[in-house]
């Protein structure tokens, strides 16, 4: 399990790996928006919140199908499906690798982006909370829909369509949490909904996305 | 007995390719599958490691003891050979990858990278796997492809070893490898096209 996550990290950050795709596809989308909606702060600051989160979530959707496409490509995923590791492993350990190369590296990049939209400085800590509690669920339902369309020539738009609706729940708490947090509201609410989701995802959907994989592997 | 298969029928895409195979494979044995294209050797290995399931039919097989190599290598282009075989290593939990890479020639590219290897080549470190796995029962498809006789003459060497240290190999394969083996001929199990005992399972995989 430890040599898989080792090895998607290693393949992550070896050329052509995608590592930094999602990153530098954060920092153009942040950079365009003033450009879009002009410099006055007032307005980028309003709506930063709702920017971060659906920039950090599109982000996030680039290098979904990378997840388990390449493996299926090149036979690994077969072979892998023959060996001593549970398929529900298989996804979990991938998951936890694409939230490592892009979730996380999105929360660190976050606070600094977030300086170009003008945010207020007691926005940046919820930013990074919201983030953090926010990206992993991103993941693990963005594998399941990898799981779901691996087969398919391609399938990311497909994946898009499948992925995003299932984000919403995530995108409506995340931002929510940082829109009060920056207002100075209580945030306890929203915020435990967002780590509810995130700890469903984690537990439920491994299971789901082996199911569709053991289909899809036929 | 390592494998003893029984009255099995498999399908492919929906379709039945093979039905009413029975063999057995016994430690230290080879055996070779033989059959023109299409008649589902691939369906059937897929089917005995387990990536698809049997439409009837029993096999019985320690699954802790397979170990299945397909058309395709699952070898990162981006890795080297080594990080290669020692992730498989590591998956099947075993350590020492040297003989592999003794067994096939593989020691002057152990440090480059896969997408810098031959096809032969690749196809050499992709049997090396299977080695490497450490597992009795190897299932093979199409194992000689793109190789070389001087590989192809390796391979046969590797096979005979693992046999001969109790092993059991099934090979499906157009060439003569060099060595006696029993021969399972897949022609006289092709399926007669019966759509009509498929359509009742009411599952339309096309749909997607």
């Amino acid at each position: 399990m430890i040599a898989l996550l080792l090895r998607d990290l290693r393949l992550a950050v070896r050329s052509g790996g995608g590592f930094g795709l999602g990153i530098a596809f954060f920092l153009i989308l942040v950079v365009l928006v003033p450009f879009g909606v002009g410099p006055e702060s007032a307005i980028l600051a309003r709506i930063a919140p709702g920017i971060l989160w659906v920039g950090a979530l599109l982000a996030c959707l680039l290098s979904l199908d990378r997840i388990f496409a390449l493996d299926f490509e090149d036979g690994s995923l077969d072979l892998l499906a023959t060996a001593p590791v549970p398929m529900e492993g298989i996804v979990a350990v991938k998951a936890l690798a694409h939230w490592l190369t892009t979730g996380l590296p999105l929360t660190i990049a976050a606070p600094f982006l977030a300086v170009l939209l003008s945010m207020p400085a007691e926005g940046m800590v919820w930013l990074v909370i919201t983030l953090l509690l926010g990206t992993p669920a991103l993941s693990f339902i963005g594998a399941f829909g990898a799981a779901l369309t691996v087969g398919l020539k391609r399938g990311g738009l497909l994946l898009s369509l499948l992925v995003l609706p299932m984000y919403v729940p995530t995108l409506i708490f995340g931002a929510e949490t940082l829109q009060r947090g920056i207002n100075g509201l209580a945030t306890t609410t929203p915020m435990l909904l967002l780590a509810g989701i995130t700890a469903g995802a984690v537990a439920l959907l491994p299971f789901a996305a082996a199911a569709a994989l053991r289909i899809n592997i036929r | 007995m390592e494998l003893h298969v029984s009255d099995l029928a498999c399908t492919r895409g929906g379709l039945l390719v093979l039905s009413g195979v029975s063999f057995d494979l016994a430690a230290g044995q080879a055996m070779l599958l033989r059959g023109p294209n299409g008649i589902g050797k691939t369906t059937l290995l897929r089917t005995l490691a387990g990536l698809q399931p049997a439409l009837t039919g029993t096999i019985s097989l320690d699954r802790e003891a397979f170990a299945y190599a397909g058309h395709a290598d699952g070898i990162k282009a981006t890795l080297t050979v080594v990080e290669n075989l020692r992730f498989w290593a590591k998956i099947y939990g075993t350590n020492d990858i040297d003989p592999a890479i003794e067994a096939f020639n593989l020691k002057g590219l152990t440090d480059r990278a896969a997408h810098n290897l031959s096809a032969g080549q690749k196809r050499r470190l992709g049997l090396a796997r299977l080695l490497v796995s450490g597992r009795r029962i190897w299932a093979l498809d199409e194992p000689t492809v793109s190789l070389d006789v001087a590989s192809v003459q390796l391979f046969a060497q590797t096979i005979k070893t693992h046999c001969d240290a109790g092993g059991a190999a099934l090979i499906a394969t157009h060439i003569d490898l060099g060595f006696e083996a029993e021969v399972l001929d897949l022609t006289p199990y092709k399926a007669i096209a019966t759509d009509a005992s498929l359509d009742d399972a009411g599952f339309d995989e096309a749909f997607l």
